[in-house]
């Protein structure tokens, strides 16, 4: 029992650890190229200013649906997932 | 009774498609009915009154509808809030008077620097996602200081996080029925006081006799007349100008167009480099430390202040909590990743038409705007051709056409000039308008539940009267939230300057004084009691301290602190200078305007390693956790029973934490 829920925790934290650092990325490590990004076109817009006003937004809608779908897996694998 | 009842409810619950579809239909009926209206020559004042008055009206009745006598759908909505609607609520309650109004108008004056924002305010429900709310979901609190309380215990904690929640959300609420005020009067042509009460009433309508419940479910109508207004006029300007109605890929091209005309405007010497800051171009207003503490500390504010927190007690299950953030997120972006097209359009616009233009041929949208107050050319109110002709004769050496440093325009016209710049009919711009009083009401009324919610259940109920009976319970809640309502109504008729600058440190202020407790709460079970006690009071301390210091006493600040300050040395020796000055002026007359001229200066100089204060979080973050880290491992550890409710909260399965006594929830 003791064991599983170890198990548990450590993958839900795996999985946060992981989300957190998608999180650091888009919300500061990509936008410090930002100079060096504008160089580069995507969709009409340069890159820089696209990832700060559309890129990273997108990037955290998709992150939040994965996490939800990831995390619930976790639930139901590790036998701790609510009735439905 | 009870099980008809019961069934009735699951029947609503299980019909939220059709009731929402339908009253979606019906708001597009409405909206063409008052375009019809307007065709048929109905001034637009009873256009504009027709929308504000019905969309109220409607908010009302779903208000009055979901009145309740429980306990449990008084506080948290009875638990039974899908994730998509939870979402749509959440979405409501979060974009403000101000995010509707005025976002657009801060990225057209800062451009890529406003984008601090944009990020900010949508990446902290990342960390609400991963680090939070599925565990407050689980523990099964009313509020965020009953977790304070139970999970670090006694109520000392519990009277921290209610200090801290109601400094952050009492001057955020404030904001929101201020701009109610202000969007009536600019549109209806109200007093200004008298707008300020009729939101008062829209907003007590909606969530005194419902609480949780009945503001859920005005939030999600809410929510969808607050998208549909700011995405239709921006979706038709950019099908005119693009012949796609997608303005988000569209405005590519626009910020494009807007770097060649700044060329053009610096060749043609209708801008100075000083005055022009080209819109895609990096750090021209902060400078890259402050640009992403700000973006920290929106993010981490986010994911600490209680109105939103609170919204994620209401899902079902804790499955549908995470689901709910990201749909939460999905809902916040249509708007925020809109906001910058609107920038784009009206930047353009403005370049285009209005930049470089002779003094006779101004465009008329200008003056709607300059009678009030809001579009100044040469330093006037642009009210009529005559008037900017009279103000640019004045400046020396004026060409006679209209030049870059000319012009200034308020933030807020930004959107509410769209409809009329694309030609729209009025029937568009009355539609904004209602948009933005949905977002404002909407988010007031979360605040003020909050607050409310807050000083009933942790004050009154668990720390007065523990015995207080279900009804009394009730009533005492919906006394303090009509008291707290009319506090806030009475300080936004006062148009309090400061209060409304002290929004932006509602944000700061929640990072520091919640986010370490609560995230450590969760996430690390050594975190004890003192622990927690000592990391409140020092992040928020030095957050607040940080804030007023830099603000209100910035001569004694800097004085203090002048080491740690980045001033240049010419900002040095002119705070040198007009210290000298104070302290020789001769009378008192002369002494208190050298103070105001030294206060200023000051202002621009009392920092610590150049950050600006509204993000002072930057130091109390670190500085919240460092000490309930440090103060917790020196202390013993918490209980074996506090250690087991920790691990309780990680694990969705079960029963939740707290289970009131009053509150008959579904069992999970």
């Amino acid at each position: 029992m003791e064991q599983g829920e170890d198990r548990y925790w450590r993958r839900t934290s795996t999985l946060m650890w992981t989300m957190f650092a998608l999180w650091v990325f888009f919300s500061f490590v990509i936008h410090f190229f930002v100079n060096q990004l504008n160089n580069i076109e995507f969709l009409g817009f340069p890159l820089g200013f696209y990832m700060a006003a559309q890129g990273s937004l997108i990037a955290f809608v998709v992150m939040l649906f994965v996490f939800a779908s990831a995390q619930d897996k976790i639930d139901r694998e590790e036998g701790v997932a609510e009735d439905e | 009774m009870a099980d008809q009842a019961q069934a009735a409810k699951g029947d609503f619950i299980s019909n939220l498609g059709k009731i929402y579809g339908l009253y979606t239909g019906g708001f597009f009926a409405f909206v063409i009915f008052l375009a019809i209206l307007e065709q048929l020559g109905v001034p637009n004042q009873w256009i504009g009154y027709g929308f504000v008055f019905l969309t109220i009206a409607v908010y009302a009745v779903i208000g009055i509808i979901s009145r309740t006598t429980e306990v449990g759908e008084y506080y948290v909505a009875g638990r039974r809030v899908p994730a998509v609607y939870n979402g749509m609520a959440t979405g409501a309650d979060w974009m403000s008077g101000a995010s509707f109004v005025g976002m657009a108008g801060t990225l057209f004056l800062l451009g890529y620097d406003g984008l601090a924002f944009v990020l900010g305010w949508t990446g902290g429900y990342v960390l609400v996602a991963i680090l939070i709310a599925p565990f407050l979901r689980k523990f099964g609190a009313f509020t965020v200081p009953d977790f304070f309380a139970e999970r670090y215990g006694g109520n000392f904690t519990r009277f921290l996080a209610v200090i801290v929640l109601i400094c952050c959300s009492f001057t955020y609420v404030t904001a929101q029925i201020y701009a109610t005020g202000i969007i009536a009067s600019r549109f209806l042509g109200m007093d200004f006081t008298v707008a300020v009460y009729v939101g008062l009433v829209g907003i007590l309508l909606c969530s005194m006799l419902g609480g949780m419940k009945a503001v859920t479910w005005t939030q999600v109508a809410q929510y969808i007349v607050l998208i549909v207004a700011y995405l239709l006029p921006v979706v038709i300007l950019s099908t005119q100008k693009y012949g796609i109605p997608v303005p988000q890929l569209t405005y590519g091209q626009a910020l494009r167009d807007i770097g060649a005309l700044e060329q053009n405007m610096l060749s043609n010497g209708l801008a100075t480099a000083q005055t022009l800051k080209p819109h895609i171009k990096p750090f021209t207003t902060y400078d890259p430390l402050n640009y992403f503490a700000l973006i920290l500390c929106l993010m981490v504010g986010t994911a600490s202040l209680p109105h939103i927190l609170m919204r994620y007690f209401t899902t079902p299950s804790v499955r549908e909590a995470r689901k709910s953030v990201a749909w939460s997120l999905f809902f916040i972006f249509l708007l925020y990743f809109t906001a910058p097209a609107y920038a784009a359009f009206s930047k353009l616009e403005v370049y285009s038409t209005v930049i470089g233009r002779d003094l006779d041929s101004v465009r008329p949208w200008l003056f709607t705007y300059g009678v009030l107050g809001l579009v100044k050319i040469c330093g006037a109110d642009a009210v009529s051709v005559d008037a900017i002709k009279a103000a640019c004769s004045q400046i020396a050496g004026h060409p006679g056409v209209i030049r870059l440093q000319d012009f200034s325009i308020n933030t807020d016209v930004i959107v509410l000039s769209t409809p009329e710049i694309a030609g729209m009919p009025y029937v568009i711009a009355g539609l904004v308008a209602a948009g933005g009083l949905a977002a404002a009401l909407s988010t007031a009324d979360g605040l003020l539940l909050a607050i409310a919610n807050a000083l009933s259940h942790d004050i009154y109920y668990k720390m007065l009267d523990r015995n207080a009976p279900t009804t009394r319970r009730l009533i005492v809640a919906r006394i303090l939230l009509v008291t707290v309502a009319v506090a806030a109504a009475y300080t936004a008729s006062t148009k309090p300057a400061d209060i409304l600058s002290m929004v932006a440190w509602a944000f700061s202020l929640a990072a520091a004084g919640i986010f370490p407790a609560l995230v450590l709460g969760i996430w690390w079970k050594r975190a004890n009691t003192a622990g927690c006690i000592v990391g409140m009071i020092l992040g928020f301390g030095i957050c607040v301290y940080y804030l007023v210091g830099t603000r209100y006493f910035a001569v004694h600040f800097y004085e203090t602190w002048s080491w740690l300050s980045t001033a240049s040395p010419a900002a040095v020796a002119k705070f040198a200078e007009l210290k000298t000055a104070w302290m020789n002026a001769a009378d008192e007359t002369a002494k208190s305007a050298a103070w105001v001229a030294l206060d200023k200066h000051a202002q621009t100089v009392a920092n610590w390693w150049g950050v600006r204060n509204i993000s002072a979080a930057l130091f109390g973050l670190p500085v919240g956790f460092l000490a309930i880290w440090i103060v917790s491992l020196l202390t013993a550890a918490p209980s074996k029973e506090v250690q087991d409710m920790v691990d309780a909260t990680r694990r969705p399965r079960g029963q939740t934490i707290i289970r009131d006594k009053d509150a008959a929830l579904p069992a999970h």
